[in-house]
Formats: structure tokens, sequence, C-alpha cells
């Protein structure tokens, strides 16, 4: 026992040992898993080939969710970033007053759980012109509006909600970016008659790069795999025309619903390949893998 | 000294971790359906005296139901001491249960005993090597007493398997107080010309909608359906949706909603929570739904207790069937339940015994599938009865006249069912009615689409 702990050889093995464990029992084997059932129908117990695949291509629904799903994530990057970002700095300024209570106030709404906002949240954008999203376009003068039935006042919905929750979140990544960068920089910039804005533009923002990519990285991934935030907006995963309809949705649709297995596997397999590619051209194109070749 | 005491820590702590791990993910995994907020898991257990009693689990998707699963289990164990039952029961949200069910089947573990499939859903549960038990003896006894097309429904190559709740008659609940107001005579509306005629009158009149047009079920546009003769199949079992009688059908509802006396709904169809409201305050007058309405009516439209009057259904033509059924729930028996047998005997005799069915109208408020129930009229009109004081008129009137021409749609026990039903709810009628989609090409639209499903 003692030769073991001590041995230089075997020791980082013994410690690495957990994750390594963890890692083949909840990652790789049930991806190999679906894998496999991706060329099965489950149902019949049977091998199909490429069948599911095939259907794959050919299905409208299919599809869709893809389209609502990169659509979705193309939003929530527009507006999950910059503002956060902005924030962020206004945050971090020193002219700024109690930041303490705004980075709270901001990031509660990460805490309370989405079954619980999804829900909240349909109500509001509910039908009647009871509703609130209603009540407040009628101060402008607007009629009701069905809200949850059209394809871009939904997705309107799903943003909101997408935003309400996680800017707070994204505002701590960079407020951590932001305070990692050592305030001599900023000093001498003024000193030699920078701006506020050019600070901004010139040290903010080339350091926090690396919390840009991480929060970019993770926004995709979040943004193509998002499902629950629809499911408690629409009451379930039927929404009118699909509208709410995201790949992850699809993949329950198939799998638990309609008992096809194999054909939700093959569903998150593409799931899987979608999002590996958006990120890996977007780390190619930040430039991340060339800071890691020097 | 010092690091010997620094590693062996460390190693507790990482199994600590590793078994803490495991611990919080199994809670998190069993305790994951209290969302919904009628669907939270409620386990429910009888009470039985005595040590001889076999547990039997049950699940349901209607709370409801579990209270007259309990009064008809008393009763089974008075009358079978040697046989006594204890049900535990566990009530789940509707789509979350049916999930369940279907992942515990697929994986051989934590079925119940029993369980509650909605028509919808049952289908689904038909495909490939059937799990549920073959009820067929068990019915045998009742099947004469029986509407036999309620049976069927939960059928597949001539074995049972699923026990009905009600026959689900579709009939018409008119709000009379709304009506008389407006002007109308709810009784000498017959066909849906008439229907659509009073509509517009109503409208014109109050402002208010008449009726909903349905884009989250298909209750009247089924009833139509039948009566056209259509189907959502072709006689050969294929897929036919766009079919020249299902054109027509929406085509009437489309005409009926351009006069702006009948509009869509919140929720999407009569029997939603966001609906409920919409008829208990005023804003839509009548309900073309099953039988089972009622219960919605004694529990989540109370505002209207004594204004609604049931009636006949408009038909196209005289001669048209006046009903079809609608929805229902088939209770099954897993077969390789530890009590399958046990099991399926109980629940035969508490979904169709005649006890049954008198507490299938006092306790839900559903027509029982024993027609003869139907005229026992120190039940059907009992003043007690909180069914009989809510409506204004003896709702087995209406049911006893149409007793002998409710008809039924052949794709509703079809395995492709489930599939045209979801595409008809999420896409087709919201496509028709919310977005003024062509009909023929939304149709057609949603045949491809089905298509490439079932390929």
């Amino acid at each position: 026992m003692k030769k073991l702990l001590y041995s230089k050889k075997i020791a980082p093995y013994v410690f690495v040992l957990p994750f390594v464990l963890t890692v083949i029992l909840f990652w790789i084997s049930p991806i190999v898993n679906g894998v496999l059932l991706s060329f099965q129908d489950v149902l019949k117990d049977e091998w199909v080939g490429l069948k599911n695949y095939q259907r794959l291509l050919t299905d409208k629904m299919f599809l869709k969710a893809v389209y609502n799903s990169l659509k979705y994530m193309i939003g929530t990057l527009v507006l999950l970033i910059p503002f956060p970002m902005l924030f962020a700095s206004l945050l971090n300024s020193k002219l700024m007053k109690k930041p303490g209570f705004f980075k709270s106030i901001y990031f509660l709404p990460a805490l309370t759980s989405v079954v619980v906002a999804g829900t909240i949240f349909r109500l509001m954008f509910g039908e009647m012109e009871t509703s609130l999203a209603n009540q407040v376009i009628a101060l402008f003068g607007a009629g009701p509006i069905k809200w949850l039935k059209g394809e871009w006042t939904g997705y309107f919905a799903l943003l909101i909600l997408a935003c309400w929750r996680w800017t707070g979140v994204n505002i701590l990544y960079f407020l951590a970016g932001l305070q990692s960068i050592p305030n001599d920089l900023y000093e001498a910039a003024s000193i030699d008659g920078a701006s506020k804005w050019q600070q901004f533009w010139k040290i903010s923002m080339p350091l926090v790069k690396p919390t840009t990519v991480y929060v970019l990285t993770i926004s995709i991934y979040a943004g193509l795999s998002m499902f629950l935030e629809s499911f408690m907006l629409w009451k379930g995963n039927n929404s009118p025309k699909n509208i709410g309809l995201t790949i992850v949705g699809y993949l329950y649709r198939q799998g638990i619903e309609k008992r096809a297995l194999g054909y939700a596997c093959a569903v998150g397999l593409v799931l899987l390949i979608v999002v590996m590619v958006v990120n890996l051209i977007q780390l190619k194109a930040t430039g991340t893998f060339d800071k890691e070749e020097q | 000294m010092k690091r010997k005491l620094l590693a062996a820590l460390m190693c507790i702590a990482m199994t600590a971790a590793l078994i803490a791990g495991c611990n919080s993910g199994s809670e998190g995994g069993s305790d994951d359906s209290g969302s919904d907020s009628s669907g939270s898991a409620k386990t429910n257990e009888m009470e039985v005296e005595g040590d001889d009693v076999t547990e039997l689990e049950v699940w349901t998707f209607i709370e409801l139901h579990q209270e007259f699963y309990v009064n008809m289990a008393e009763k089974w164990n008075e009358a079978n001491p040697d046989k006594k039952v204890k049900l535990v029961m566990s009530n789940m949200q509707y789509d979350d249960m049916h999930n369940k069910l279907s992942l515990a089947l697929e994986s051989g573990e934590g079925a119940p005993d029993v369980v509650d499939i909605e028509l919808g859903k049952f289908p689904a549960f038909m495909v490939g090597d059937v799990q549920l038990r073959d009820l067929s003896a068990e019915i045998e006894p009742y099947k004469d007493t029986t509407v036999e097309s309620r049976l069927d429904i939960y059928s597949k190559d001539g074995e049972k398997y699923g026990l009905p709740t009600h026959v689900g008659a579709t009939v018409a609940f008119y709000n009379t107080a709304l009506l008389e107001e407006a002007g109308i005579d709810y009784t000498t509306i017959k066909t849906w010309d008439d229907f659509k005629e009073a509509g517009v009158k109503y409208y014109e009149n109050t402002g208010k909608y008449f009726a909903c047009v349905e884009t989250r079920a298909q209750w009247m546009i089924n009833l139509m359906l039948a009566q056209k003769g259509g189907d959502y199949l072709d006689a050969n079992g294929n897929l036919n949706v766009a079919s020249n009688e299902m054109v027509e059908v929406l085509e009437y509802i489309k005409g009926m909603q351009d006069t702006g006396a009948f509009e869509t709904i919140p929720g999407g169809q009569p029997d939603d929570e966001e609906a409920y409201p919409c008829y208990n305050s005023g804003e839509y007058a009548v309900q073309i739904m099953p039988f089972w309405q009622t219960s919605r009516f004694t529990s989540y439209m109370t505002d209207l207790k004594g204004d609604v009057a049931i009636a006949k259904t408009p038909v196209f033509e005289e001669g048209d069937i006046q009903s079809i059924g609608g929805g229902g729930t088939g209770t099954a028996v897993i077969k390789s339940g530890e009590n399958a047998d046990l099991a399926a005997e109980v629940f035969a005799f508490i979904k169709l015994s005649e006890e049954a069915n008198e507490e299938v109208w006092n306790v839900l408020g559903f027509d029982p599938v024993n027609t003869e129930v139907w005229s026992d009229t120190a039940l059907t009109q009992n003043p007690d009865n909180q069914f009989v004081q809510f409506f204004n008129t003896y709702p087995f009137d209406t049911l006893n006249e149409i007793k002998d021409g409710i008809g039924s749609l052949g794709s509703l026990t079809d395995e492709k069912w489930p599939s045209i039903n979801n595409e008809f709810c999420t896409n087709t009628l919201n496509n028709i009615y919310e977005s003024d989609m062509d009909i023929k090409e939304a149709l057609e639209e949603s045949q491809a689409t089905l298509e490439n499903e079932f390929k």
C-alpha cells in the first residue's frame, strides 16, 4: 500500500482513476451505445443499417427543428454576448454605484427553475387581452397578439426568456475576465490620453477574448441543445406549427413520445456533429488553436 | 508522516465524492415529475384490513379516476375476502405518465401492474411485441352488456387489451342563458347550416363568439368527417388525410370562421385550462364535445351551473350519424406483472360490472359503457347527482336518443393515429385556421410529412 501510494509511476493513475472511470461509464459508453442504437430499430430489435439516417435527411420536421435551433442560437449569440459584456464593463467601472446589488439582481433569474419561469412566461405571453404582454402593447395602442402561435412572436418570447435568465450569468463571466486585467494598463493608457471608449476597445476587448471565446463556445452549445425553455413555454413538446420544436425536442418526441429510440439516437448524433462543426469553425476563426500551438 | 496523512485524506475525500455523486444522482432521478400543477406524482395507498392482501400498483393521469377505483376495489374486497387487493396509486401528468410507461416497458423495469392508457396513445403500445395482457377472458362475462365498439378500440388481432371507461358520445353543450338573451332557441338547430346561421345571429346580437374552431383537437372535425363518411385512412389502411371528405369538412369550418361568429380559442380546444375561463365568462357559448366534458363543467366552469343544456349534435343531412365516441381511457394490465392474472380479474370488475358502470356516472359523470344503465332513471335522474343538478336538461335524455347511432372512425385505433393526431394538432389545423393557408395545400403538406414518417 505504502509502495503503491509513493510510487511516482502508479500514484498519478490512482488519482485520475475516478475521473477516468466516470468518463468511461457516463460519457464514452453512452456515446458508443448511442452510435450503435442509431443503426437499429429498437422496438423491433433489429439492425437497419443507414435507414435512420436516410429518413433523417428527408424529414422536413427534423430540418424545421434544426432551423429553429440555429435561429435560437444566433439570436442568443447576438443578444447574450455584447450586452452582458457592456453591462459587465459598466459594473466594473469605478463610477458605478452599488455594483454588488446589481450583480445580485442580474444573477437572480439564473437561480430560479426554468420550469417555474417558463410557466410564468407562458402566462405573460397568453393570447387573452388581459395577459401582461398584451396589456403592455395595448399601452401603445396595438391590439392583442397571439404571441405563442406566431413564428416570430414566439421566437421573441423565447429570446426574452433566454435573456432574462442568462444575462446575469454571462455578466459574471465577463466580470471575472475584466477584473483579471491589471489596472496599470488602464493607467498607462489614460496617461497617454486614451479615452474611455478607446480603453474599452483597445484594452478590455482584446484581453477578455479568452472569456469571450469560452462564452461563445458554451452559448453555441446551449443554443443548439435548448429544450426545456421551449418545452415549458408551450406546455409540452407540441407547439403550433412546431415553432418551438428544437433538435433536442425532436429527439425527445421521437425517442420518448413515439418510442423510436434508434431514430432518436441518429438525431442526437447529428446534433453532436453540428455542435462540433460549428464550434470547431468558431474556435479556428477566433484563433484559439493557434495559441495552443505556439 | 504529513504527506501520508494528506494522501489518505485525499483518498477518503475522493471516495466520498464518488459515493455522494451516485446518491444525489439517483434521488434526483426518482422525483422529477412534480412540475405540472396537476401532475405531481401523488402516491395514494388504499387502506385494507387483514394480512392476506395483494398489492397492485396503478398509474393514472386523471386524479378523479383514483377515487373511483378505490370505491370499486372496496366493493371487490367485500365480495372476495379471499382475494383482497390493495391499490397503490400514482397520478401523473398526461404526457409524463405515458412517457414513463413507454420507458418502463422498453427497459423491462419499473412498470406498474395496472395502467390507464389514453386512447390517443394506445396504438403506440400495440406496436411490435405487445407487452399488455390479453383481457378477453376476463371481459367475457360482461361482454353482452358492454358497447362493443368501445372494446374494439383497445383491441388488436381479436385480442382485447384495454378496459373502456366510457362511451364518450359527442354531444352539443348549449349555454341556454346566453342563447335566450340573443333570441336563439337551440332546439331548432338540426343541421350544421342551422348551427352556422344561429351562430351568425348570435354574433350580430351580442358581438361574442358562438363556438370555437378547434386547432388542438378534432372533436367536431371527427364528428363531421364521420358524418360525411370520410376518415384519415383509406379502405386499405393507407394514409389519406387529403381526402375529398376531409377537404369538405375543413372548408365548411373555414366558412364558419369567415362569418366571424366562430373563432379559434386560447388553448386550441374546449377541454383546456386556458379555454375553460372563456366559456365560464361567456366569451363562447357552445361546445361540441364528447359527453365526458360534463365533468369539466362541474369542475372548471362552475359559473355556468343551471345554464347549460345537452343536446344532439347537428348533422349535414338527415340520416347522418348523430354522434361518435370521442376520447377514452383504456385500463390495461402489464403482462409481465407478478399479479397480472388477479389484476385482470379485479379490474374487469372495477371497470365493467354493473356497479362500476353506475359509479362511472355517479362519481365521474361519464356515459358508462353498459348502456342498460342509461335507461335506469332512478340513477340518471337522481336529483342528488351533481351532474343532474348542473345541466338544465337530463343528460341521458339526449344519450338515449342517439344510442343506436354512435359511429366511430377506424383510424382512431390504427398505429398511425398518434402521429396523424400530432400532425393535425400542431401543423395542419394551425396552418388553416390561424395562418389562413389553403386547405388542400395544408393537407397535402401534412400527408407528405406523415408519409415520410411512416416510411
